[in-house]
C-alpha cells in the first residue's frame, strides 16, 4: 500500500489555479522530493498534503483515508501520524527547546516526567543537539532551529514526515548535516518522507524518487537517474544551471 | 463641416462617456466596506462559537489560562490605573469647582461615584485595556500566524482556538472586571483628594457617596467590564488570526484590533447603559 496517493488534485485561489490536476504516489519508507521553481506550487502542495489547506477538487489519500473532505477534528486523527518540518522551523518562541519538543507529546499522550526527559534527550541526540534543552529559539542559529524543528516533528514517532525547504538558506556544512539527518531518520525509523526543495545537490543525494512541479503541474516523476536523464525541456532548463554540482545514485 | 461638428457636440453621450468614475469608485468603496463588515461579523461569530465550545468542552490547560491572566493583568494594570485615576481627579476638579460656586458641594461625591462606578471606570478602563492587552494579543497571534507557528499547532493536531484563543478570551473576561475594581478605587480616591483641594469637605464627600451610591452601581460597572473583556479578547484574537503579509500585516492587525475594540466598547456601552439603568429599584 502506498503511504500517500494524490489523484487529480486541483487547488485554486480567486482568479488563479495554483495546482492543476496533480497526480502523485509516495511509497512507504521512501524519500520523495518535489522540486520546482519558486512559485511553482511546491509549498501549497505540502500544505494540502498535511491538511493545512483544502483542495478545490481531487483526492489526497494518506494510507487509504481521503483527507480532502475531512473536518478539522477528523484531520487531527491523521495529523497524529505525520510530522511537518517548516522552512523557518516555526518553533514556539516563548517556549524552550525542551518544551517545543514535548509540546505535542504532552497534549496527546500520558507520560511521566522521566519519560518526557528521555524522549527529549533521545530526539536531541539524534539531531546532534544534546544539552540544548534549556535554550530558547532566539538563542539558536537557523540550522539549529531546523534541527530542533526536526526533533519536534519526530517526537510523536510519525509514519510520514514532510520537510519544507529543509536546506534552504543554510551553509553547505549545515545543509549536509540536515541531509544526513533526513536519510538517517528514514533508515532508522522506516518513516516515509516528502521533501519540498529546489536545492538540487540535496535532492539528488537523498531522494528515492523525484517529481518536478512547473506552473502547478507535475512534469516528471521518476528516480533521480530518470529525472537527470529526462529530455523534457522544462526539466533540462531547471537542472542546467547546476549540472555538475550533483550526482545521481 | 462646421455643422457636423456642432451636431456631434450636441449629441447625447453614451453611459460609457459620462464622467462616472468618481461614482464608481465611491460605490466600490461602499461595497468593500460592507463586505469587510460582513466578513468581520461572520468570522467573529464563528470564532465566538468555537471558543465557547472549547471552553464548554474543558480541553483548555489551566496553566495556559493562569499564564495569560498574569500576563494580561500585570501588563495592563498601570495603564488602566493611570487613566482612571487621572480621570477621577479631573472629573472631581471640574465638578467641585462648579458645585461649590452654586452651593451644591454636598453632591460632588455622589455624582463622581455614581458616574465612575457605572460608566467612567469600566469604559475608560476598557479602552486602556484594549490599547494594552488587546494590542498585545493581536500582535502576538499575528506574529505566530506569519511565522507559521499557528500552522505548526494545527500540524500537531492542536486546535489554535483551544490553545491560543480560549485562554486569552477567558483571561480578558476574568481580569478586566478585577482591574476595574482597582480602577474604581483609585479613581474615587483621586477624586476625593481633588474635591477636597477644591473646597469640598471630606466628610461631605463621603456622606454624599454613601447616600447616592448602591452596591448595584458597582455590579453594573462590573457587568460592563465583563462584556468589554469578552469583546476585547475575541476581537483581538480574530484580528490576530486573520493576519497576512509579514510585519506590515502584524502592524495592520494590531491597529485594527485596537480601533475595532474601542468602537465596539462604545457602541455596546449604549445598549448596556440602557439595559442596566432599566433595572428596578433605581429612582
Amino acid at each position: 500500500m502506498s503511504a500517500i496517493t494524490v489523484r487529480n488534485l486541483i487547488y485554486e485561489v480567486p482568479e488563479k489555479r495554483i495546482l492543476d490536476n496533480v497526480n502523485l504516489t509516495v511509497e512507504t519508507g521512501q524519500i520523495m522530493s518535489i522540486m520546482g521553481q519558486s512559485g511553482s506550487g511546491k509549498t501549497t502542495l505540502l500544505k494540502l498534503l498535511t491538511g493545512l489547506l483544502r483542495p478545490t477538487s481531487g483526492q489526497i489519500l494518506i494510507g487509504e483515508t481521503d483527507i480532502a473532505a475531512m473536518t478539522e477534528r477528523e484531520l487531527d486523527e491523521i495529523r497524529l501520524r505525520i510530522g511537518l518540518v517548516f522552512q523557518y522551523a516555526a518553533l514556539f518562541d516563548s517556549l524552550s527547546v525542551y518544551d517545543n519538543i514535548i509540546f505535542g507529546v504532552v497534549r496527546h499522550t500520558k507520560h511521566t516526567r522521566a519519560e518526557l526527559d528521555a524522549i527529549v534527550r533521545e530526539r536531541l541526540a539524534a539531531v546532534g543537539l544534546s544539552g540544548s534543552e534549556a535554550l530558547f529559539p532566539s538563542q539558536l542559529s537557523g540550522g539549529m532551529q531546523k534541527r530542533v524543528g526536526l526533533a519536534r516533528a519526530l517526537a510523536m514517532q510519525p509514519s510520514i514526515v514532510f520537510y519544507d525547504e529543509p536546506t534552504s538558506g543554510l551553509d553547505p556544512i549545515t545543509g549536509h548535516t540536515i541531509d544526513e539527518l533526513i536519510m538517517a531518520t528514514r533508515d532508522r525509523t522506516k518513516v516515509t518522507s516528502v521533501v519540498v526543495s529546489h536545492h538540487l545537490p540535496s535532492i539528488f543525494k537523498i531522494s528515492d524518487r523525484v517529481a518536478m512541479l512547473d506552473k502547478g503541474r507535475i512534469v516528471i516523476d521518476g528516480t533521480p537517474a530518470e529525472v537527470n536523464a529526462s529530455q523534457e525541456p522544462v526539466v533540462q532548463a531547471f537542472l542546467a544551471p547546476e549540472r555538475g554540482s550533483f550526482e545521481t545514485k | 463641416m462646421s455643422d457636423a461638428v456642432t451636431e456631434k457636440a450636441a449629441a447625447p453621450k453614451s453611459i460609457e462617456e459620462l464622467p462616472i468614475a468618481p461614482v464608481k469608485r465611491t460605490g466600490a468603496g461602499i461595497i468593500a466596506l460592507w463586505r469587510s463588515l460582513l466578513v468581520f461579523l461572520g468570522e467573529t461569530a464563528s470564532l465566538t462559537g468555537r471558543t465557547i465550545t472549547e471552553l464548554a468542552r474543558g480541553g483548555m490547560a489551566a496553566e495556559d489560562l493562569v499564564r495569560q491572566m498574569s500576563l494580561l493583568g500585570a501588563d495592563s494594570i498601570w495603564v488602566v490605573l493611570v487613566v482612571t485615576t487621572a480621570t477621577g481627579i479631573v472629573f472631581a476638579v471640574y465638578t467641585a469647582t462648579l458645585a461649590t460656586s452654586i452651593g451644591f458641594s454636598k453632591f460632588v461625591g455622589g455624582t463622581l461615584a455614581f458616574s465612575f462606578l457605572n460608566e467612567l471606570g469600566p469604559l475608560l478602563g476598557g479602552v486602556a485595556f484594549a490599547a494594552r492587552a488587546g494590542a498585545a494579543i493581536a500582535a502576538e497571534i499575528g506574529t505566530m500566524v506569519v511565522t507559521e507557528q499557528v500552522d505548526a499547532l494545527r500540524a500537531m493536531a492542536i486546535s489554535p482556538v483551544r490553545y491560543l484563543v480560549a485562554p486569552r478570551v477567558l483571561a480578558c473576561v476574568i481580569m478586566l472586571p478585577l482591574l476595574i475594581v482597582f480602577a474604581d478605587v483609585f479613581g474615587l480616591v483621586g477624586g476625593y483628594y481633588a474635591a477636597g483641594a477644591n473646597g469640598v469637605a471630606h466628610q461631605d464627600f463621603i456622606d454624599s457617596v454613601l447616600t447616592f451610591v448602591r452596591v448595584s452601581d458597582l455590579l453594573s460597572g462590573l457587568i460592563k467590564a465583563l462584556v468589554f473583556g469578552f469583546i476585547i479578547g475575541i476581537v483581538a484574537c480574530q484580528q490576530g488570526l486573520r493576519t497576512t503579509g509579514g510585519a506590515t500585516g502584524v502592524g495592520r492587525s494590531t491597529t485594527s484590533s485596537v480601533v475595532l475594540c474601542v468602537l465596539l466598547i462604545f457602541v455596546s456601552d449604549i445598549f448596556l447603559a440602557e439595559i442596566l439603568m432599566a433595572k428596578p429599584g433605581r429612582q
